[in-house]
């Protein structure tokens, strides 16, 4: 078995709607897949359903070939995938270091410790200094999270995501509301962290899709209506009626 | 390959943690009356018990309405052991029977907390509330073991002196509650410096990416609930200790009450926040208590003005000034500072008047209208009184108004010549 994740015949109803209406999605380890569609296609749903954030009304998710069906996210993170949020959530009051370092605690085993003195815990420290390095925070060690620029607060984003070393790594609209330098920036920044990692990501800026995604799938109406290499998926009809479509004829 | 970089020893920290230590220890040596050291037998517990508290109020952001239940069934536990030891049934010495109440107060946190900390916010509050009233509740129903109405008795002198320590007189058991407040003091700090202590917060700032990040909230808070327990049950075993008599009001709302206070007075975002309130709150209780009876008036209107206008407690007006210290300039802050005083005092004199003579009217102007306030005589069935205290309180109100407003601009100076500095 090589999917990293595979999704099959996932349902998601609220109340009476039905926003998720049978996904099938294979994506193979070391895969970077994009995720696409327009805005109430179900795309963030659909990645609250993978990270165990809600519960699936029907079907079968696999991580590595086994069912996370009726875990809690902890559980699912331990299991290795890491999710990131459209809207940022990080912990605000703490500075840059302590929220990466919250983050790669679990994974290096120090799991709830009152034993352990956090100064002295020389690979949580060093690996919170490298993952801070590798986003471009390493000046604003010591700020509080909740006064980053927006784009630092989206780096620090990717960084809790990436910190623990999660296999899987799902990133939900990563460039949502940049500049276009600082687009290019978290581009650069997403390539490097998620290298020779499952990368699954929502994205609405398709210069970044078509740049960073091995393969594309396209959600419309809690359904994926194509998914394939990003040439192919430019070319397809049905893609181009129910999505891009819209963006040529404007 | 990224540069480690610890921070130095940290020398304040140390003056800090120090100068509390010696001033635990002089104190009852500088002030030698009995009112005193019962007073500061007080705040050494009660600064167990707040930090406790602070454990989950401010680093769980979990707000308890009944963390006396674990102070209080320790102090229970503590008293029967104590009892025990007595008639010879176990032998314990009594410098460690606090640990039989940590003991307790952590098995009950353990049965009590994975219920409540399941949810956090308000769900935590009301069951914490519930767990607290039925606590209450079982002291009545259970009177062998709490000791009905009564509460439960016992001696604290048990078996021959060790090297001259009897705990008989109330100097000694003050050293013992010293020495237990400085370890407990030291290994809650340490617990913020732990993992565990550090995700306590992340949880309480972010429940949802805490989960993300690996973590069960429920799990976090629970454990932090029962360390925090195991702490509360300390404080209760040295109040046994102390006061040779546990009752059910150890266990009840009020006892709750006073702890929330205590740690908001202080300044719940601050590790030493608790200690200062403990402090205060017990002056407030005790020391203002034996004055008046209107103590409790000046200790809700404390609350209530630390609520409005200093939400973070003493210990963030305190925090606020380090920069303006370190950037010298205090300087600007003085005259204002002392303005306010001045002027705050003779408003307090006007207000502490009026409540004063308003108790004095009420409960005793038939049988005895004369009083004695501030060294003077008075007659509470005259009009005068009452007319200097308001003309006090609106002179003082007036004045203090436009002192405040010259703190304002000072505070506000400074505040420009900060930010300067730091772009």
């Amino acid at each position: 078995m090589n999917a990293a994740i595979e999704l099959k015949g996932v349902k998601k109803r609220f109340g009476n709607t039905a926003i998720i209406r049978g996904v099938d999605l294979t994506v193979p380890r070391g895969e970077r897949h994009a995720i696409i569609g327009p805005n109430g296609a179900g795309k963030s749903t659909l990645f609250n359903l993978i990270s165990g954030r809600y519960p699936v009304s029907g079907g079968q998710i696999l991580l590595n070939g086994e069912s996370i069906i009726g875990l809690k996210p902890f559980q699912i993170n331990r299991k290795g995938l890491s999710r990131s949020f459209q809207v940022t959530n990080i912990f605000q009051r703490m500075s840059v270091f302590e929220n990466i370092r919250c983050a790669v605690l679990w994974s290096l085993g120090y799991k709830y410790s009152f034993w352990h003195r956090l100064g002295g815990l020389k690979d949580a420290n060093l690996r919170a200094e490298e993952v801070m390095e590798s986003i471009g925070l390493k000046q604003r060690r010591d700020t509080s999270a909740g006064v980053l620029s927006y784009a630092e607060q989206r780096a620090l984003e990717i960084g809790v995501t990436i910190a623990g070393g999660a296999e899987v790594i799902l990133l939900d609209e990563p460039t949502a509301g940049m500049s276009r330098t600082e687009t290019a920036d978290a581009v650069e920044l997403i390539r490097k962290v998620t290298q020779g990692k499952t990368l699954i990501m929502v994205e609405h800026d398709m210069g970044v899709v078509f740049d960073l995604a091995d393969k594309i799938s396209v959600l419309v109406y809690g359904e994926v209506i194509a998914s394939d290499a990003p040439a192919n998926i430019r070319g397809n009809q049905a893609v181009q009626e129910a999505y891009l479509g819209t963006e040529a004829a404007a | 390959m990224a540069k480690l970089n610890y921070k130095p020893i940290n020398l304040g920290r140390w003056l800090v943690w120090g100068g509390t230590a010696l001033l635990m220890i002089v104190l009852p040596l500088v002030f030698t009356s009995g009112f005193t050291l019962t007073l500061l037998s007080q705040i050494g517990i009660g600064v167990i018990f707040a930090l406790s508290y602070n454990m989950l109020l401010g680093q769980g952001g979990m707000l308890s309405f009944g963390h006396a239940v674990y102070s209080g069934l320790g102090a229970y536990f503590t008293v029967h052991a104590l009892n025990l030891i007595t008639k010879g049934s176990i032998y314990f010495p009594v410098t460690l029977a606090p640990l039989i109440g940590g003991a307790a107060g952590m098995v009950f946190g353990v049965v009590f907390g994975y219920v409540t900390t399941k949810k956090s916010g308000t769900t935590f509050a009301m069951i914490s509330l519930g767990i607290g009233e039925m606590v209450f509740a079982c002291s009545l129903m259970f009177p062998d073991f709490f000791g009905g109405e009564a509460g439960v008795t016992t001696n604290r002198v048990i078996g021959k002196a060790f090297l001259g320590i009897t705990y008989g007189p109330g100097l000694q058991v003050y050293y013992l509650i010293v020495g237990w407040a400085l370890a407990c003091m030291a290994a809650m700090f340490a617990w913020t410096q732990t993992p565990l202590g550090r995700m306590a917060n992340a949880v309480r700032d972010n429940p949802e990416r805490a989960e993300f990040v690996g973590y069960d909230t429920h799990m976090v808070r629970f454990l932090t609930l029962v360390i925090s327990s195991f702490f509360a049950g300390i404080a209760g075993g040295l109040n046994c200790i102390n006061y040779e008599i546990v009752s059910a009001e150890n266990v009840g709302a009020l006892r709750s009450a006073g702890v929330l206070l205590a740690t908001f007075i202080g300044g719940a975002g601050f590790f030493f926040g608790p200690i200062i309130g403990s402090a205060v709150f017990f002056m407030m209780v005790t020391a203002v208590g034996a004055m008046t009876k209107a103590w409790a008036f000046y200790l809700g209107l404390l609350f209530l003005l630390m609520v409005m206008y200093a939400p973070g407690g003493f210990a963030s007006l305190i925090a606020m000034h380090v920069p303006v210290i370190k950037a010298r300039l205090m300087r600007r802050l003085w005259l204002p500072y002392a303005a306010t005083a001045a002027t705050g005092a003779v408003l307090l004199t006007g207000l502490m008047s009026l409540v004063e003579i308003t108790y004095h009217y009420s409960l005793e102007a038939g049988t005895a209208p004369e009083m004695t306030l501030f060294g003077f005589s008075l007659n509470v069935t005259d009009w005068t009184p009452w007319a200097v205290a308001a003309g006090l309180l609106v002179g003082g109100f007036v004045m203090s108004r436009f002192a405040w407003n010259a703190v304002g601009r000072a505070w506000g100076d400074i505040v420009q010549v900060l930010q300067k500095q730091t772009t």
